[in-house]
């Protein structure tokens, strides 16, 4: 059954890759594309770990992922995302 | 095959512990507020993977929900408030003696936290054995839920009773429960809402239910329930709980009806929170039922509160006027 | 190891080479709307695989519905982030990338 681990552990790296796009992106909707990599990457990590660790409470944890990536992304686009009229830049960050 | 050290196993913890690290440091140390939020909710969600591989799926479902989700959602509102008034964050430490004194009190923590740690007992099942042989007159079948809400009422019932005072507090400081967005939610994100809400009440009530049997309960199901209430609020041009009748009701029937059973276990039975062994089953059903309405409640008057007093006027229009309008009617 | 189990892990390596490219696409595509695209149709994809490999693995009926909900629920919210996205970004006026 451990066997099954390989495959998440593959998945585990590709999430971590994009998480280097969201320490560089330059502009703030790079970033907040971590929720969509974790709620389709985390989601498949959860279903595999749920085979590999014999735990079928697990799907739930994934369903969970699914539905507050969901939301999250919702709330960055509907009430962060702003053009501010007073700094006049967008969320333009340096570092 | 539990204690076989598997290569793949290792790896796999391994990475993700190292990530843990790399994340938490990343996210202390950039100035930028919204990139600091983005790896907070990506360390929970990384979190909730670890509290998995330790086999505690009641505290990843609880961190996956609470710790990333709903909290990065409170985050992303406080910030976006900071940013509409200008206002900045408090500055970072620059003077040296200051740098000096938060390494040494650092280290000194980590050091205090690792021997703590390498000082505790390898494996400890006194409590285990305690847990299970009392198993049978709790009234569920999941032994978390049963020291929740069973040996471990008090607890709960307190901590249902902290969240109501935070929504008190949060009430008291904002003017009033009022979001207006900036702008008419398009028809895609009515249709996402169509579709998730009544996916979204499913799930919830599901979780609650199978808190019995499987990890789950009152504070997961609450949580996506509060999910539910913040994606409405998100997609309503204007969201007004200021004149909602439900709402108060709604935040405080959790405690309520807690209160109520304990109270009637008291006269009943002499001790507060003693269930009848026949009827336990049922009375935490019930109570988790409140809870989770008060949860979700509390949850959602947290994230509208902390929204409601950045009213942003549509890009386009004349802006000034309409912010200094908006204060003077509601104050 | 039986017959649906040996398919099922198949299906699982068959994901890996996607979310892999969806990550890569993340990381070197030149603006926004690419990374987008990437990231939700490679992934889902890739998704789609570890259900389908997941529902054949575990033999009962119940978790491959509750798994087929799962995945028509990613399927869902993703696409519709990804569109309201891109349309927010438009609207902020981040011009696609165009060959130079």
């Amino acid at each position: 059954m451990n066997y099954y681990l390989w495959p998440a552990l593959f998945i585990l790296i590709s999430v971590v890759v994009g998480l280097v796009r969201i320490l560089r992106g330059p502009t703030a909707a790079d970033r907040m594309m971590a929720a969509q990599l974790f709620g389709t990457g985390g989601v498949a990590i959860l279903l595999i770990l749920a085979q590999a660790m014999q735990m079928p409470s697990l799907v739930d944890v994934a369903l969970i992922y699914a539905l507050l990536a969901a939301i999250t992304m919702v709330v960055f686009v509907r009430c962060q995302w702003r053009s501010h009229e007073n700094t006049g830049e967008m969320e333009d960050e340096s570092h | 095959m539990e204690n076989s050290l598997n290569l793949a196993a290792v790896t796999f913890d391994g990475v993700l512990a190292l990530v843990l690290l790399v994340l938490a440091w990343q996210l202390l140390r950039s100035p930028n507020l919204f990139k600091a939020i983005v790896l907070f909710i990506s360390f929970g969600l990384m979190l909730s993977l670890a509290w998995v591989r330790l086999k505690a799926v009641d505290i990843a479902l609880a961190e996956a929900a609470i710790g990333a989700g709903l909290t990065g959602a409170l985050f992303l509102t406080a910030l976006d408030r900071l940013q509409r008034n200008n206002q900045k964050a408090g500055d970072s430490l620059t003077s040296q003696p200051g740098k000096v004194i938060a390494g040494i009190s650092v280290l000194a923590l980590t050091g205090i936290l690792g021997w703590t740690v390498w000082t505790l007992p390898p494996f400890s099942d006194q409590m285990l054995a305690l847990v299970s042989s009392n198993m049978p007159i709790s009234g569920v079948e999941n032994p978390v839920t049963a020291v929740l809400l069973n040996f471990r009422g008090y607890d709960t019932l307190l901590e249902i009773g902290v969240l109501l005072l935070a929504a008190v507090g949060v009430l008291a400081v904002t003017p009033s429960a009022v979001m207006v967005a900036d702008s008419a939610p398009s028809p895609i994100l009515i249709l996402l809402l169509r579709l998730l809400l009544p996916f979204i009440i499913l799930v919830s009530g599901y979780i609650l239910w199978i808190g019995k049997y499987a990890p789950g309960g009152a504070f997961q199901a609450g949580a996506v329930l509060a999910a539910g209430g913040i994606l409405l609020a998100t997609a309503a041009v204007r969201f007004n709980l200021s004149a909602s009748k439900a709402l108060p009701l709604a935040t405080g029937i959790g405690l309520l009806i807690f209160l109520l059973v304990a109270l009637a276990t008291m006269m009943l039975r002499g001790n507060y929170l003693q269930y009848p062994v026949a009827h336990a089953g049922t009375l935490i059903l019930v109570i988790e039922a409140a809870a989770t309405l008060s949860i979700a409640a509390v949850l959602v008057l947290l994230f509208v509160g902390v929204k409601s007093d950045a009213d942003c006027p549509a890009p386009g229009e004349d802006s000034k006027n309409f912010i200094f309008e908006e204060e003077n009617t509601i104050k | 190891m039986s017959l649906t189990d040996l398919f099922g892990s198949f299906l699982l390596l068959l994901a890996i080479p996607f979310f892999w490219g969806g990550s890569l696409g993340l990381l070197r595509f030149p603006d926004i709307y690419t990374r987008l695209h990437a990231l939700t149709k490679a992934d889902n994809l890739g998704l789609g695989l570890v259900v389908a490999g997941s529902i054949l693995i575990s033999k009962e009926w119940t978790v491959g519905v509750k798994l087929l909900l799962i995945w028509l629920a990613v399927l869902t919210a993703s696409t519709i982030s990804c569109y309201l996205i891109a349309n927010a970004a438009r609207k902020r006026k981040i011009n696609p990338w165009k060959i130079p």
